[in-house]
């Protein structure tokens, strides 16, 4: 990985940390609702953004290009694809200029069509069971694209997930499907020892018969090389893969809980050691990270102060695309 | 005359010749078998699905998110119900993202009782179907119906859920599906695959064997949210669908040798359903019945009620009623049990009668 590659992960960590940080504090004020995002999970979803084939636009062919389906912590990922700040404010804050779902959604609740971003639900694991129908897709159509389905290990649970796993590996229809596990080892409050037998998620995974990876998903590098293998293996093979990445959650499940900040030293924060080995390799100055994480946390203020006079959306618009016209 | 089961196989033939649906699955679908119900022998993009009815929905949202137009069967109504949060998302997704993600997709799923199914072969869904934003419903009672439904189901942009009457499923059809050969066995040896005394001897007897489709098949559509006047009459309405609008037509056609007119509305889609046909009719005869064989509470037919009443309530003569299935957890296998909990053609002319006899 080259300084100049360091670097950038490192912006752009920084600008998905300070787009999280002025959400939370939206969800404490009038300016938002309910939070949840992936605090802790940018070391491993930056590089996941940098290294996808995203769609560049609408007019491109979709099929040749990744498609993803998200759970409700990519903020990071979108960052690193192209998505501008302002655009996950505009969701947060409920505007009608939110493109992704109009002020209808959740923030970290994606839509996006020109870049093959399904819709992100609630429903937990449900994309696992929907996944497999893009790659589908991708595998009959030929060339590289793929697919990506993340969640949480929580969500490992529930049958979508074991759904997802089988229809991945159907004889001769072996799909080029990239699923990405992000183990923060809780569902809200009930610890991952609690309610799981499995030593790691991934070996569910490889009694499917799927190539899988344990990566430390707070280690950029390790992260984005283990990304960039699986990655590679799928739209060479077209054949899935499984990457279970742990992860820190370090404001909490969601401002149900308060998505206040973990106590200093209870979790490791990715953005911290990645700051400190970029500063000990000498590719940033120490007072870098202090400078420019204010500097994006003062354009996150600004941008909330311009996203407040657009327009919210109006009741009458509720009966609008029910359907789509014929 | 073609059967539902031969005339859905030839829609869907057309879907895939024309309409560019690129994918036909489900539980049994492909080969050898083409469907338990034979409805998707032959057909040149049909795969077999694991026994997943989730899988099959989230298969189908993903390919038609994916710009694909799938067609999936969950191989019996009663099996969907696992699947309803992912029919939930399949029905949000456009409004959800504001126009982007429309779902063009079909699921077909055959329901109701009489074919004495007991207790998870003779469900009804369109109830709770109806309670699921975002999908069309469609259910044909006939033959022609079940064809031009299909293609316009296939032709839609949006997630359509296509109802079928089991107890239909083999019964021939009085009009002729435009292009179909009319004598049946010619049609039977053109489309239909060779049996076998067991899995193995279909397995054989269909190794070499091609469908020959009816070269003079057309786009012909039923319009999604059309009823149609099976019967016209002047002195009572019944408002049904499926097979149920069938039993009522030959109630109706018993009655009126009495001199009782019967009109006779078949829905033919719930999402979005006839409002203006039901209501002229209504307006027309004054006395309505509204007929399904779903179980009563929350039941679509009390939906119709309500909008009759609010909108015919001037010119009716006499209380509109539902007349629908039991009250009960499902129909059980014995013919006393099912007779019981399903309307039968007894219960509906006895309903008839006592509407048409009440004074204003």
């Amino acid at each position: 990985m080259d300084k100049t590659l360091k670097k950038r992960i490192l912006d752009l960590m920084i600008t998905a940390r300070c787009m999280e940080e002025r959400m939370v504090k939206m969800s404490k004020s009038a300016d938002g609702f309910f939070w949840l995002g992936g605090v802790g999970e940018e070391a491993f979803n930056i590089p996941m953004g940098l290294l996808a084939k995203r769609r560049p636009d609408e007019n491109a062919p979709a099929l040749d290009y990744d498609f993803f389906h998200f759970h409700y912590r990519n903020g990071a990922t979108m960052i690193a694809m192209g998505m501008d700040p302002k655009d996950q404010i505009r969701q947060m804050h409920n505007r009608a200029t939110d493109p992704f779902s109009g002020g209808r959604n959740f923030c970290n609740h994606y839509a996006y069509k020109p870049w093959n971003v399904c819709p992100v639900a609630s429903t937990i694991q449900t994309q696992c069971s929907i996944a497999p129908g893009t790659a589908r897709a991708q595998k009959r159509h030929g060339g590289d694209g793929l697919t990506i389905v993340t969640f949480g290990d929580a969500g490992t649970a529930e049958g979508d997930f074991h759904i997802g796993l089988n229809w991945a590996t159907l004889p001769d229809w072996e799909l080029p499907l990239l699923f990405i596990c992000t183990n923060n080892h809780y569902g809200i409050s009930t610890p991952y020892s609690q309610v799981h037998g499995q030593k790691r998620i991934s070996d569910l995974a490889k009694g499917f018969g799927m190539k899988v990876a344990n990566v430390n998903g707070l280690d950029v590098e390790e992260s984005y090389e283990a990304i960039q293998k699986a990655m590679d293996y799928i739209r060479k093979n077209r054949k899935p893969y499984f990457l279970e990445a742990v992860v820190s959650r370090l404001h909490g499940h969601s401002s149900s809980s308060g998505a206040n900040r973990v106590p200093e030293g209870k979790e490791v924060d990715p953005v911290h050691v990645w700051r400190d080995k970029l500063v000990a390799e000498g590719i940033i100055d120490k007072d870098f990270y202090k400078q420019a994480y204010d500097k994006e946390t003062q354009r996150m203020t600004d941008i909330l102060i311009e996203v407040r006079k657009e327009p919210a959306p109006l009741g009458s618009s509720i009966y609008d695309h029910i359907f789509a016209k014929a | 005359m073609a059967t539902m089961a031969q005339a859905i196989r030839m829609a869907l033939h057309y879907g895939e010749e024309h309409l560019g649906v690129t994918d036909i699955f489900g539980e049994d679908v492909g080969e050898p078998l083409g469907g338990v119900f034979t409805s998707t022998q032959g057909l040149k993009t049909t795969w077999n699905s694991p026994l997943d009815e989730r899988g099959i929905i989230g298969c189908a949202m993903g390919l038609a998110l994916a710009g694909q137009k799938p067609v999936c069967e969950v191989q019996f109504g009663d099996y969907i119900f696992n699947t309803i949060d992912l029919m939930k998302l399949a029905g949000n997704s456009c409004w959800s993202s504001v126009g982007q993600y429309n779902l063009p997709m079909v699921c077909m799923t055959i329901v109701g009782a009489g074919i004495r199914g007991s207790i998870y072969h003779s469900h009804s869904f369109e109830s709770i179907a109806s309670h699921i934003q975002g999908w069309k419903i469609v259910l044909p009672s006939r033959p022609v119906d079940a064809y031009g439904l299909m293609l316009s189901a296939i032709k839609d942009p949006n997630p359509v859920l296509y109802l079928y009457p089991k107890a239909l499923i083999r019964v021939k059809g009085q009009e002729l599906i435009p292009g179909e050969p009319s004598d049946f066995k010619t049609l039977k040896n053109m489309i239909d695959a060779p049996t076998g005394e067991t899995l193995y001897h279909v397995i054989e007897n269909r190794k070499n064997w091609k469908p020959q489709w009816p070269e003079g098949l057309e786009e012909y559509l039923v319009p999604i949210g059309k009823a149609r006047v099976a019967r016209e009459g002047k002195d009572l309405t019944v408002v049904s669908y499926s097979r149920h609008a069938v039993m009522a037509e030959n109630v109706a056609n018993k009655l009126a040798k009495e001199g009782i007119s019967v009109e006779v509305i078949d829905l033919r889609t719930l999402v979005p359903w006839d409002e203006q046909a039901v209501y002229a009719s209504v307006r027309k005869t004054g006395r309505c019945l509204v007929l399904n064989e779903d179980t009563p509470v929350s039941n679509f037919g009390e939906h119709l009620l309500r909008k009759i009443v609010e909108n015919c309530f001037y010119e009716l003569v006499a209380k509109p009623r539902l007349l629908a299935g039991a009250d009960v957890p499902g129909v059980g296998l014995h013919p006393n049990l099912e007779e019981a909990s399903v309307p039968h053609e007894p219960d509906i002319e006895r309903a008839i009668r006592e509407i048409v006899a009440e004074e204003p």
